[in-house]
């Protein structure tokens, strides 16, 4: 499962409305930058790839999952950390950065989103001519 | 779907009450004592839920990016004792080392255990004594 490209673009639609819009959790997230691009860990244990739904347009970046647990029937909750068997964050992204060529990897659990930038926003060395 | 085990907690009444307390924890701080000696604080990590059957308990720990291999499990009488550790360049990911000590039922027969870990999900399954599960009595 590892190092599959999981990307899917949509353009993006109105999310569904209604009642159904019912608890999410939000995945902690770290999000690092260097000079080509962007990258969004996000932490959904529990979903497998096909469960995942990852989002973009010029400006946002939507990633969203179901978790998939087996559980017996008949189980009765003992204890609870978790509270909802959905993940949903959204950001905000801007304008250097180029959501057609968005990548995604998921393993265990740990969602890798890679955004570049750009080429016309890299830093782009200048060479010095000495006279 | 899921039950039980997540679905009484789905409730729009039940996210109204996390509000509340949620809000009361910002108050109160995050790691106000709790009553329960194995009570986890709030930001324990991995999370977990744990369920049961009259056959079985079952474990569920959310640990993704964790290398199976380096995760230390065992039990004792009745508790379940996970650890590990994880290292992630972090902001809000938690990172370093981890333990969880989970209490279980008093009739779990630690010698029936079973582990595995799938999608960031480590879910242990120990089984219950024959003795303590419910039976049936015919009156002659």
């Amino acid at each position: 499962m590892a190092g599959q490209d999981l990307a899917k673009r949509e353009s993006t639609q109105a999310e569904p409305k209604g009642r159904e819009q019912e608890l999410a959790l939000a995945p902690p997230v770290d999000i690092f930058e260097d000079v080509h691009g962007i990258t969004v860990q996000a932490e959904m244990p529990g979903v497998s790839k096909e469960r995942l739904n990852i989002q973009a347009d010029r400006n946002n970046l939507l990633i969203e999952g179901d978790m998939v647990i087996d559980m017996p029937h008949g189980m009765e909750a003992v204890y609870a950390d978790v509270r909802a068997t959905r993940y949903r964050r959204s950001f905000v992204l801007s304008g250097e950065l180029d959501s057609d060529k968005i990548e995604a990897n998921l393993n265990d659990g740990v969602l890798t989103v890679r955004i570049p930038k750009r080429a016309e926003f890299r830093p782009r060395r200048i060479e010095v001519r000495t006279a | 779907m899921y039950g039980s085990l997540f679905g009484s907690f789905d409730s729009p009444a039940f996210d109204d009450f996390r509000l509340v307390e949620n809000a009361l924890d910002q108050l109160v701080g995050r790691f106000a004592p709790s009553a329960a000696i194995r009570a986890p604080q709030r930001a324990a990590f991995p999370p977990a839920n744990v369920g049961a059957t009259p056959e079985r308990v079952d474990v569920y720990l959310f640990a993704a990016g964790v290398e199976p291999k380096g995760l230390d499990i065992s039990i004792q009488q009745n508790l379940l004792i996970v650890s590990g550790s994880r290292n992630v360049p972090v902001d809000e990911r938690f990172a370093g080392e981890f333990r969880r000590v989970i209490a279980l039922p008093d009739d779990v027969d630690p010698d029936r255990v079973d582990a595995k870990y799938r999608d960031g999900v480590l879910h242990v399954t120990i089984q219950r004594r024959e003795a303590a599960r419910p039976r049936q009595i015919t009156v002659n």
